[in-house]
């Protein structure tokens, strides 16, 4: 059975998708949804166990032996993204019960988890393969979904969001598509592992630069870096808290990861930062990302939007890690992909109680909340400490690698200018804190603390932030180990 | 339309001819062009076409809408079913070989599969059509 | 560019005028119907740059000719991936097409610039 799982990690969640369609009560669907989505962490952390013990896994879909069948191929990298993207599921649909069953109607929920599920395996599925149109299909599979989840939100600018969401997307899609059929053309494979021993010889054909081009913007449309960001806040304000938690947490984690995939290992380091000079395309961007995002959420009156500001800001600093060009760099982005997945995560399931009990995240909503909800602003000033990069959380990890690999390079003003937006992150968070704790609750007396179905998957985060914090070793390793794989990469 | 005799003949006439096209567009897709994509629109598209001459409610209350949206998530059911059933036979996932001696296997497994592809199609087009079809406008 | 070359490579050019025309509408159209149909048109340019990469000059549809050994085929694998970037794309037109419907009923209008003004005076009073 062992043998199977790379399969399994997809299959798992997509058959437990039409399932609840089948199951008329919204609680049944969940049970399933909660089933499949922790099958799918078990899997995954005994994929990253197994890839640990022996190397790369390979899988051939239908017997079809690569490079002429689709091949699953999880090596380091890909089983640390799996682990990043199930486990925010875990947590994320436990969570997602009364928190959609607040804001969702009663006959839409079996769609809710159906969709939810779909996209689920559309990201593990993205992640896990080593076939590049199966990429393709996996990135619509979970496109599609998200769009569907994000139009489920109670405003009617949920509508909107998703549809600007939907038009950015797919042209981001098309455009991956496009590069994929360019390389094709000049190699014709679609293998990851055969193409990059293909790639080499075509390296000066004008085709392989068109097409690494293409795959650029579409992957930066996908994650969403500055200035290609632009569906990205509103889809994250008006989606339903539950959504938010998991697509701020995945979704971007997973473009990120397509974009070290086929530019690491796929056109491989070499090409990538000698002939495209990629560091040097990113590098300014992501620098403008970082300090003008962080400026901008400091000025949004809604705090879930002002914490999407603050994903883009995120997402800087791991594209910050990739343009350093070093294996610390490059640990340092690894490390950010898991250690904001917690803390956003957290952050924005702490949003979902106050959305549960208050039926609003406006700023001047969460006054008076710190007495009023202890627990659900506790869990959000524990993240926002996260976010910031204070010691013995986990952003202080990131953040720590970040500074080193600059320092490195002897850039000494990037470093300078992770600390300055730290700050930055400090005002924005410490604006939110001092409305909840230093502002009387002016709302109704009765109001009472989040139910534990909510609160117990934020503190789980929560833990997490702090536990890796603490004990960064095993992360700190595996992230480094993975670094190392994308920077040899598997060419000849 | 319920006035025009040529057409509600026209469509009672050919609509099983529809139908019967669209299974033979399936069963020949192993070996020939064709498939269940092709075959579940030409299937929706039978139909949409009685639903266009008879009208909605006369098709919904023979292919009811539940009946449609069951038959969109049977259709997933039986595409990764064939892959778990050559699983448990001891091949790798949509390893047809599993299912019978020799080239039958391929046969069988692309069939099984691609009517699992028919029923989602097949279902996910109508439903699309009654759900816009259907849509009374409704503003605010 | 020798006007040989331009000829000969007549797909690309007839991908990249679909293309930018598919680019313009989703761009320059306020309306969210026409802003699926430039959508549409953009997509289909891809369909068709992965289409002509599969022919074969000569070649057969790739269809098996029992007994006949010394047959040219084109290649089907770009066929069968476009078909399924086809679904994609059908899939994508309908849930976008859902969406219009949805905020037609919400909004009253489907022009952008109209609901943008509703936006910002729903975001001004409150």
């Amino acid at each position: 059975m062992s043998a199977h799982l790379p399969i399994l990690q997809v299959v798992v969640p997509l058959l437990a998708a039409p399932f609840c369609l089948f199951l008329k009560r919204g609680r049944m669907a969940w049970g399933l949804a909660v089933f499949a989505s922790w099958a799918a962490l078990a899997i995954a952390l005994a994929l990253l166990g197994q890839v640990t013990q022996e190397g790369v896994l390979s899988y051939a879909i239908g017997d079809w032996v690569p490079p002429i069948g689709i091949e699953y191929r999880v090596d380091i990298v890909n089983a640390w993204v799996l682990v990043i993207v199930s486990g925010i599921g875990a947590v994320v649909a436990p969570y997602s019960m009364a928190s959609i069953e607040r804001e969702v109607e009663a006959g839409r929920i079996p769609l809710f988890y159906a969709a939810y599920l779909l996209c689920l395996s559309g990201l593990l599925g993205i992640t896990i393969t080593g076939d590049m149109f199966n990429v393709f299909v996996f990135l619509e599979i979970s496109s599609l979904s998200a769009y569907a989840l994000i139009a489920l939100g109670q405003a009617r600018r949920a509508l909107t969001s998703a549809f600007r969401y939907l038009i950015m997307g797919s042209v981001g899609a098309t455009f991956i598509v496009i590069g994929i059929g360019l390389l094709y053309v000049m190699t014709g494979s679609l293998n990851m592992a055969d193409l990059a021993q293909l790639l080499p010889e075509v390296w000066d054909s004008r085709t392989v630069k068109v097409a690494y081009g293409f795959l650029a913007v579409g992957f930066c449309l996908k994650l969403a870096l500055f200035p290609l960001h632009l569906w990205l806040p509103n889809a994250y304000t008006y989606a339903p808290s539950a959504v938010t938690a998991f697509m701020a947490s995945t979704a971007t984690k997973v473009a990120v990861y397509m974009l070290l995939r086929f530019f690491l290992t796929v056109f491989g380091a070499p090409f990538s930062f000698d002939v495209m000079a990629l560091d040097r395309v990113l590098l300014p961007l992501a620098l403008v990302a970082i300090a003008s995002m962080s400026l901008v959420a400091i000025f949004q009156v809604n705090v879930k939007r002002l914490l999407a500001y603050s994903s883009v800001a995120q997402i800087g600093y791991m594209i910050l890690g990739l343009s350093f060009a070093t294996v610390t760099g490059l640990t340092a982005t690894l490390l950010h992909l898991f250690n904001h997945a917690l803390m956003k995560g957290a952050l924005f399931m702490a949003m979902g109680c106050v959305m549960y009990r208050i039926g609003s995240v406006h700023i001047n909503a969460v006054a008076g909340l710190g007495r009023r909800m202890p627990w659900t602003m506790a869990a959000f000033v524990a993240g926002g400490l996260s976010l910031v990069g204070v010691p013995l959380t986990v952003g202080f990890v990131s953040k720590w690698y970040l500074i080193l690999g600059a320092l490195e390079r002897g850039w000494w003003w990037a470093a300078i200018l992770v600390l300055l937006t730290s700050l930055l992150a400090l005002v924005y968070i410490w604006r939110v804190v001092e409305v909840a704790y230093f502002r009387d609750f002016p709302g109704d007396e009765a109001t009472r603390e989040a139910p534990w179905t909510l609160l117990g998957p934020t503190w789980a985060l929560v833990a997490l932030n702090l536990y890796f914090g603490i004990d960064a070793g095993r992360t700190v390793g595996i992230a480094r180990q993975a670094a190392e794989v994308l920077m040899a990469g598997i060419g000849p | 339309m319920r006035g025009e005799v040529v057409v509600r003949v026209g469509a009672k006439v050919l609509a099983p001819f529809i139908i019967t096209f669209g299974l033979c567009v399936h069963f020949h897709g192993d070996y020939s062009p064709g498939g269940g994509f092709q075959a579940g629109v030409i299937l929706a598209a039978a139909i949409a076409l009685l639903a266009l001459v008879y009208g909605l409610e006369a098709v919904q209350k023979v292919v009811t809408p539940r009946f449609v949206r069951a038959c969109a998530a049977l259709g997933v059911i039986i595409f990764a079913g064939v892959g778990v059933v050559t699983m448990v036979l001891g091949h790798n996932y949509l390893g047809y070989d599993a299912l019978a001696e020799g080239h039958a296997g391929q046969h069988y497994g692309i069939l099984g599969v691609e009517l699992g592809v028919l029923v989602t199609v097949f279902g996910v087009m109508v439903t699309v059509f009654y759900l816009f079809a259907g849509r009374r406008g409704r503003t605010q | 560019m020798s006007l040989d070359l331009l000829v000969s490579h007549y797909n690309y050019w007839v991908v990249i005028f679909l293309m930018m025309v598919g680019f313009y509408i989703l761009i320059s159209r306020g309306n969210l119907i026409k802003k699926v149909v430039g959508l549409n048109v953009f997509q289909t340019s891809v369909f068709m740059l992965y289409i002509s990469m599969g022919k074969v000059n000569g070649g057969t549809p790739p269809i098996l000719i029992y007994g006949e050994t010394d047959v040219l085929y084109s290649n089907p694998l770009p066929h069968v991936l476009i078909l399924t970037a086809i679904v994609v794309g059908i899939a994508t037109t309908s849930v976008g097409l859902a969406l219009a419907v949805r905020i037609k009923e919400a909004y009253g209008t489907i022009e952008e610039d109209e609901i943008n003004a509703i936006e910002a005076r729903t975001e001004a009073t409150g």
